[in-house]
């Protein structure tokens, strides 16, 4: 019993200091909806992975209220993003500006891309080249041409799957033998 | 040698080089564009007097130091024993970083004030201007009011004794 109105207590005052807390967010969805559409694209510098606009740390709460204020006084996006730049430098916005310094940055990842298809092109057209057939011996020429002989005979076409199975490992096995050379 | 052998060796000594820069930086060190610039301007109430403004301005023809600190601050009391040491060599500016008064004044006289005048930002609106995203937070401003140098996090005793001591010198000369 006692415990149970711990509980109760302990419930009713968290649920006091939330009410502490929480914010008139909502009192206009449209500008609200326009501090988080640019929050969006700025760095919480706090914790340096999220968004201004999913952050929960103090500050990213304190440039939303910058947002909300700017917007209010009618500045553009671009300034408010200039506003941020200008006290974080461009490591607050998450789309980095297009300049010289920034070019490995934009161009980089596809510079690799083409680097790399460059790359896999040549060594498909090498590897083409790279295998050359390999004639069968005279022994394994027989045992083969036994084996296909007997599937390709009329009446015993019920059998084929398993000749053809044959016929493939014979095949793999000759494959084997001239891998087994190139090594050598 | 052949170019098979060269290129992952290559490859390998690039990476190698990205890794060993880029793994000594401290990665929530973010320089700051201020530096250089003008500080950005203030008018401040006195923790002690409140009803006292203090300004920019009227710093002009002083190097200084702005400290941005709190009471809930662990690494500003970290750094508290080398800003006061930093306090003999130029005066310190502590800008109580929303912070409540009572707590602020506690804390100072519990971990003693060497500070030239302690200004109080209670809704971190001058910190925002600074470019302040944690602090403690101190900044080295000439006597022409220009930012010079951003030390970000607490001072440790490698950035007072090889950065910090020499810069006011220099630019106190």
């Amino acid at each position: 019993m006692r415990s149970a109105l711990a509980a109760l207590v302990l419930a009713l005052a968290v649920g006091a200091s939330v009410a502490q807390q929480a914010r008139p967010l909502a009192d206009d969805p449209v500008l609200e909806a326009q501090v988080l559409s640019i929050a969006e694209h700025l760095r919480c510098l706090v914790c340096q992975n999220e968004t201004i606009a999913a952050s929960r740390a103090d500050l990213a709460n304190d440039l939303r209220d910058q947002i909300r204020a700017q917007l209010k006084e009618g500045r553009s996006e671009a300034q408010i993003k200039q506003y941020m730049v200008d006290r974080y430098g461009d490591f607050v916005l998450y789309t980095p500006p297009v300049r010289p310094t920034t070019w490995p940055l934009w161009i980089g990842p596809f510079a690799l891309l083409l680097v790399m298809l460059w790359w896999l092109a040549r060594l498909l057209r090498s590897r083409r080249h790279e295998a050359p057939a390999v004639p069968l011996e005279e022994a394994e020429r027989t045992r083969a041409r036994a084996l296909l002989g007997e599937a390709t005979e009329p009446g015993v076409t019920a059998d084929a799957p398993k000749d053809e199975g044959k016929a493939k490992a014979v095949q793999a096995s000759s494959r084997d033998k001239a891998k087994a050379q190139r090594r050598s | 040698m052949k170019l098979r052998y060269i290129v992952p060796l290559v490859l390998f000594v690039v990476l190698a080089g990205f890794l060993a820069v880029g793994l000594q930086r401290d990665p929530r060190a973010v320089p700051s564009p201020l530096v250089d610039k003008r500080a950005p301007e203030f008018s401040l109430p006195l923790l002690e007097d409140p009803g006292v403004q203090r300004t920019v301005a009227q710093m002009k023809g002083k190097v200084w130091v702005a400290n941005f600190f709190a009471s809930w601050c662990v690494p500003c009391l970290v750094e508290h024993p080398l800003v006061t040491e930093l306090s003999r060599s130029v005066p310190v500016v502590g800008i109580n970083y929303k912070d409540k008064h009572e707590d602020a004044t506690r804390w100072l006289a519990r971990n003693g004030n060497s500070y030239a005048m302690v200004l109080v930002d209670r809704e971190g609106k001058v910190g925002l201007d600074y470019g302040v995203y944690g602090v403690p937070e101190s900044y080295v401003i000439d006597k022409e009011g220009v930012i010079r140098y951003k030390q970000i996090g607490p001072i440790t005793p490698e950035a007072l004794r090889d950065v910090l001591l020499p810069l006011v010198k220099k630019l106190d000369a």
